[in-house]
């Protein structure tokens, strides 16, 4: 049990809090700007030009065929080497969420804006507005409503996968459990099992809430419509 | 962009790429089977187990691949449970792989009308009979789309093996840059690996998915 001590020794677990918020900064700062410029892919993907359409669905799938830690690998050390930019680790980081949040969020708004029903389209535009202010006034807000237990899935999804950070030299939770690990192998030999243990349950705290207002707020919908 | 370099160096990527391919499928394989046995669990409401298995999908689906492979490979060792790298990723990856696979072949279960399975009884077939003729083969169908977005999913985390000494390709290029810092030519490999494996079955999927929706609906 000497190592379940450790945890909670001097500032030890709020040493470890703070290394989870590193990750989940780096997830909320990705979510924000990828809810911005997906709302604007979700609809670059609705457009009438094949062309856009095309390089959209191309982004999609670049983005989405190789695994995150491939694409972190190649921002923080490709483009570091290519362009001779010396970027931080956490800032590849939020870029790589970014390109990737963005693709998936705006998959998902391209289908939000699609279960839309095309009179409410026709409507606006027989009120006279135009295709930027029917988007802004009547389409996004009800396909954004529909959409909220997606996007916390995402988010959750994109919390969980900040995780891989610690693989690209970012001194986040599993870095500082390591830290601890290391400073107490003598006193607290089996440190390990507990301090690992601990940060599988604060990622559950974290992402069990998440889910579980995601499957309700599903449920209220569904009753709703139905 | 060398490339002596990659021609001398190809060779440690494809037995790398062998080892993603080769764990990796071992974990989905054991990670359908998982999720059949979950979903089994929780379709026929069986009273013990279906609380364990919901227990043990949320515990999966709520927490990070790495953090699951960090206290497999360095937390249990310390409580006598000593596990190889390859272990531990197949292991890790079927931990997490099981409750995604048992959640879509739930919801493939679920779209089965009750009025089939009434029918099938009302035709005289055994429970047995209803389970291998009217409920699996639909099942199965149903739940196809959201099984092989599970398996390219499960394909891609294979990348987080890395972390605990697997030598896979995300290794393999680590180990290049740190060694040579050849960084444009490993990185390179490491993307065309990644390619050769995971786009076929993305396209095999997409073939197959567009097909059960034509044939099946």
């Amino acid at each position: 049990m000497e190592g379940l001590k450790i945890v909670f020794e001097g500032n030890n677990f709020l040493r470890l809090l703070s290394g989870l918020w590193v990750t989940i900064r780096i997830a909320l700062i990705s979510i924000g700007f990828s809810l911005i410029l997906g709302s604007l892919l979700g609809a670059a993907m609705r457009m009438k030009s094949k062309a856009v359409r095309a390089v959209c669905r191309a982004y999609l799938e670049i983005v989405r065929i190789m695994p995150q830690l491939v694409w972190l690998f190649i921002v923080f050390f490709g483009i570091v080497r290519t362009l001779g930019i010396n970027l931080s680790g956490e800032t590849s980081a939020i870029i790589v969420f970014t390109i990737w949040g963005t693709a998936e969020m705006g998959d998902l708004i391209r289908g939000g804006f699609e279960s839309v029903p095309v009179h409410q389209y026709e409507s606006s535009t027989s009120l006279g507005l135009t295709k930027f202010q029917a988007y802004i006034y009547v389409i996004f807000p009800q396909a954004i409503r529909l959409l909220i237990p997606n996007i916390i899935n995402l988010s959750t999804r994109m919390i969980k996968t900040t995780a891989l950070v610690s693989l690209i030299g970012v001194t986040e939770v599993l870095k500082v459990g390591k830290q601890i690990i290391d400073a107490n192998r003598f006193e607290a030999p089996n440190a390990a099992l507990w301090v690992y243990g601990t940060i599988f349950v604060m990622y559950f705290a974290v992402c069990f809430p998440l889910s579980m207002l995601s499957t309700a707020i599903e449920k209220k919908q569904k009753k709703l419509s139905a | 962009m060398d490339l002596t370099f990659i021609t001398q160096h190809y060779p440690l990527y494809v037995k790398a790429a062998v080892l993603t391919v080769v764990t990796g499928t071992i974990g989905i394989v054991l990670s359908a089977i998982v999720g059949l046995i979950c979903a089994l669990t929780r379709y026929y409401k069986i009273p013990v187990l279906r609380t364990i298995t919901v227990i043990y999908t949320e515990l999966s689906r709520n927490t990070p691949l790495i953090v699951q492979l960090f206290f497999l490979y360095f937390g249990l060792p310390k409580a006598g449970i000593v596990l190889s790298s390859e272990a531990c990723g197949i292991i890790g990856l079927t931990f997490l792989g099981g409750s995604y696979m048992s959640e879509s072949i739930l919801s493939g279960f679920q779209s089965i009308k009750k009025a089939q399975i009434e029918s099938a009884e009302s035709l005289g077939l055994t429970r047995g009979q209803i389970m291998r003729y009217v409920v699996f083969p639909r099942a199965a169908a149903a739940a196809m789309p959201a099984v092989s977005a599970n398996i390219i999913f499960l394909l891609k985390e294979t990348s987080v093996f890395s972390a605990v000494a697997l030598a896979d390709l995300m290794y393999i290029a680590k180990d290049l840059i740190g060694m040579y810092s050849s960084t444009t030519e490993s990185l390179l490999m490491l993307v065309i690996a990644y390619l050769i494996i995971i786009l076929p079955i993305s396209l095999l999927c997409s073939v197959l998915e567009r097909r059960l929706r034509r044939g099946g609906a």
